[in-house]
């Protein structure tokens, strides 16, 4: 006669036996890290987002140093901050003449609120087109100045079909130093390579900064703290969609130096001039071959105009007058040489339109400069028919 | 507590509760106690305190232990033996300021060996005087005051000012810069309300056979130490003393607990923090709809924070073969607000109940002026109520959230006796019976919830606005 088995072999007397289900615990939990390790679903999950259908799309891209002030914060899943965009909300419709603005801090809109950051400005002109579309502006600008964190999130950006690209840069994007320097770039090493790769960009793809996650940190694990953060960015929604807060907006802050050092050296570059190979300028061409024939207008915004101590030495804090006048020389001869659309605005805000920082507008300055770019945009619509 | 904190007590908790012995587990968990009360206090920029706090709860358990012991009792060697071990063990402590390998036993840097030395014989000898005293009735009453004016002083932020003021300049440090937060005091507040109730115990002649180091892991109990649940020295000695017990029901139990513990409060509670309302998102919320959503989710991540520390704390004590009593029994699902209090920080309302309701209506109702039943409830909810609410800090939110519930416990006390007066009964077809239950459920969540909005923010003008917003009164 044979002995009944039992026929749930964890349980013995009843009782689930805790080591048997734990040592299955510890396997799952080890082929869970192992599988996402292996197909690495970061891009995949970033596009679940509760933006768009429980809450309304952010104005501008997630970021943040102080999540609980801000209801907003910093992370790397490039999929993740278009998915929170309200750029993602839905297809572009035949009445919308799409505007994609590209930038640094100043675009995203430092110390503004998202009411008066500069594409909010710009939809609140109301232009229209003659053929009665609507120009919709959308803020893709992002803290930090590097022209390559501008190309890959154009890169993103040309996913949402722009009509136009409207990218905003200042000398302090240029450096070649300054290239791989934002954490994005440094978080996203693979398509940075990738953009390095297509555009022949004379970047260093297998840089430091740009080093291949090791096994570890690919796993669930290794990789826990960009998904706290990605889970994060959906909980702050309610607060963003509760408050329409997505800043720490400080009631004062240090205003923008005036008094500057007697220092005439730019990223240890020396007077007389700047040459040509000094900036990463093969990155902008590199943008306008992107756009596939969506036209691009390139903007050098603009900046805080010191006439403080040793302004006759600098304009500002980032810049000394060599450097910088040179910079608009080679911008400018660059754009003639590839037929590229300059606006060079370096000079449109009075010292008293600046912030904290030499290229942070207020809302006045920033209403200024949506005001001189608004014309820019209709006559580029107008051509582009 | 954080994560890393969380794992080492478990650990400690595995380790003590499989290899203790059940003869020495009580000097084990007082010492393990000890240890885990400085190791656990937070850092304080008052120079030494973090180090005074924690010896100061172990003398005020010392104190209480002696004052509380059955008057022709005398002094065993055992307890002599308990004592001295429990004083080298602080001065061992104390002596992280001279070895660093000692580093992370105490937040900072303890005080200097002389000042412990005479800090430590100053809290002998306060116990001594207790026990020598303690047939004197005034003693315990004495005790008692004492824990309930530290209560005072570190609930109501002037005195606790005033006190930080005092001790930053006794340590030679500026006493403009004193703050409340100066005397963040871990887990003074279950502490006491362990001592005060075998205070009153001992007031009514109630003794507790609890020998020292027994009543020092009663007192000092690591994993209730912090959050409660507050449990009765009856009750723990008899976990405590307990020969026999299953050690894997006890690992398997426990375990569960922990994982449920830490789910509810480091995953979904720390969560709906995110997106709590707290006194500066109350101020900038721009619909009714989103306020609502704030609230609820306050009310939500307060339960799952409070009753994840509880599992925590329950499953700890059950690795240790401690069992110790439940605080939450699904408050967020009763339909009345009786029932709420049933089921919502139980061990603390029972306590409330023992140690103030009870007594205070017993007297009321032999009182000379005869006060009618009702006046008699409304007298002992408010009072209970009103103290439960100055328990949390001594500020107007905290008694206003009180007297809510103090109204509402009256309110729904008067409506079910006039349903009993006029022989109402539950209607007898299910889907009826159904509909009333939601409906009650309904109307006590959104009153706790509501209350809570009196709890969570810190004056009463942010309270009615946020009152205001919740009802679509503000623009």
């Amino acid at each position: 006669m044979t002995a009944i088995r039992n026929p749930h072999p964890e349980t013995q007397d009843g009782q689930v036996s805790f080591a048997r289900v734990l040592a299955k615990a510890l396997l799952l939990f080890f082929l869970l890290n192992l599988l996402y390790a292996l197909l690495q679903p970061q891009p995949a999950l970033g596009r679940i987002s509760l933006y768009n259908r429980l809450f309304p799309g952010r104005v501008r891209l997630p970021y943040g140093d102080v999540p609980e002030r801000a209801y907003n914060l910093s992370l790397f899943n490039l999929e993740a901050m278009l998915a929170s965009h309200e750029i993602s909300a839905a297809p572009k419709s035949p009445a919308e003449y799409r505007v994609l603005l590209i930038g640094d801090s100043s675009t995203w809109g430092f110390l503004l609120p998202p009411e008066e950051t500069l594409s909010a400005q710009i939809n609140r002109l109301g232009l229209s087109l003659p053929d009665g579309r609507r120009v919709r502006a959308y803020n893709l600008g992002y803290p930090v100045m590097s022209l390559t964190k501008d190309l890959l999130l154009l890169s993103y950006g040309m996913h949402y079909d722009p009509d136009l690209v409207v990218w905003l840069h200042t000398l302090e994007s240029l450096p070649r130093d300054k290239q791989l320097f934002p954490p994005l770039l440094q978080q996203n090493p693979q398509p940075v390579r990738e953009l390095i790769q297509r555009y022949n960009l004379p970047l260093e793809a297998e840089a430091g900064a740009l080093a291949k996650p090791t096994f570890w940190q690919r796993t669930l694990i290794g990789d826990r703290r960009n998904l706290a953060d990605l889970f994060r960015l959906q909980a702050y929604g309610v607060l963003w969609s509760a408050t329409g807060i997505d800043q720490d907006i400080p009631a004062s802050y240090t205003p923008v130096m005036s008094d500057l050092e007697a220092d005439d050296s730019f990223h240890g570059l020396q007077p007389p001039h700047l040459q040509p190979s000094d900036l990463a300028i093969e990155v902008i061409a590199a943008g306008v071959q992107m756009a596939q024939g969506v036209p691009v207008l390139l903007v050098n915004e603009p900046m805080f105009i010191s006439q403080g101590k040793n302004s006759q030495i600098r304009y500002n804090f980032y810049y000394p007058r060599w450097a910088y006048d040179d910079y608009r020389s080679l911008m400018r001869s660059a754009s003639q040489q590839n037929g590229w659309r300059y606006l060079d605005l370096w000079d449109l805000a009075p010292p008293q339109e600046f912030t904290n920082s030499a290229v942070h507008l207020n809302p006045t300055g920033s209403r200024r400069l949506a005001e001189r770019l608004a014309p820019e945009i209709i006559e580029i619509a107008e051509q582009g028919k | 507590m954080t994560l890393t904190q969380l794992a080492v007590l478990i650990a400690i908790a595995l380790a003590g509760g499989w290899l203790l012995p059940p003869n020495r587990r009580a000097w084990a968990l007082a010492l393990l106690s000890l240890l885990a009360i400085f190791w656990l206090q937070p850092a304080i920029a008052v120079r030494g305190l973090d180090f005074w706090l924690p010896t100061a709860a172990l003398g005020l358990a010392l104190l209480t232990w002696a004052v509380s012991r059955p008057s022709p009792q005398t002094l065993t060697r055992s307890d002599g033996i308990a004592l001295s071990v429990v004083l080298l063990l602080v001065l061992l402590v104390a002596l992280n300021r001279y070895l660093p390998a000692l580093c992370c036993l105490t937040p900072g840097r303890p005080p200097q060996a002389t000042a412990v030395i005479t800090g430590l014989a100053l809290i002998s000898a306060l116990a001594l005087v207790g026990w020598r005293l303690r047939a004197r009735p005034l003693t315990p009453l004495l005790a008692i005051l004492l824990l309930v004016s530290a209560f005072l002083v570190l609930k109501s932020e002037p005195l606790a000012r005033l006190a930080s003021a005092a001790l930053r300049s006794a340590s030679g440090q500026d006493a403009s810069l004193a703050s409340a937060l100066d005397l963040r005091w871990l887990g003074y507040s279950y502490l006491a309300f362990r001592l005060l109730h075998v205070l009153r115990d001992a007031q009514e002649k109630k003794h507790y056979p609890a020998s020292l180091p027994e009543f020092l892991a009663y007192a000092l109990f690591f994993p209730a130490y912090t959050s409660g649940p507050i449990d009765r020295l009856p009750r723990f000695l008899t976990d405590l003393r307990q020969e026999q017990r299953d050690r894997r029901q006890d690992v398997r139990a426990g375990g569960l607990r922990l994982l449920q513990g830490a789910l509810k409060k480091y995953v979904l509670a720390d969560t709906l923090a995110i997106f709590s309302l707290d006194p500066a998102n109350a101020l900038q919320v721009n619909s009714p709809m989103w306020m609502w959503l704030l609230l609820y989710a306050y009310a939500l991540r307060l339960y799952l924070d409070f009753s994840g520390y509880t599992d925590i704390a329950i499953g700890l004590g059950r690795l240790l073969g401690i069992r110790l009593p439940e605080n939450f029994n699904a408050p967020y699902l009763k339909t009345n607000l009786t029932g709420f209090w049933n089921a919502w920080h139980i061990t603390l309302a029972q306590w409330f109940r023992a140690y103030f309701f009870n007594p205070l209506t017993r007297w009321l109702r032999t009182h000379p002026a005869k006060p009618p039943i009702w006046a008699i409830i409304l007298v002992g909810q408010t009072g209970v109520m009103l103290l439960i609410g100055l328990w949390h800090g001594l500020t107007w939110n905290f008694a206003l959230w009180g007297l809510w519930h103090a109204a509402g416990l009256f309110v729904h006390n008067r409506w079910s006796e006039w349903q009993r007066a006029r022989g109402w009964t539950a209607p007898a077809r299910p889907w009826q019976q159904r509909v009333l239950a939601a409906g009650g459920w309904l109307l006590t969540f959104n009153f706790v919830s509501l209350g809570w909005v009196w709890f969570a923010l810190p004056d009463l003008q942010s309270s009615l606005h946020v009152l205001q917003a919740l009802l679509g009164m503000k623009p």
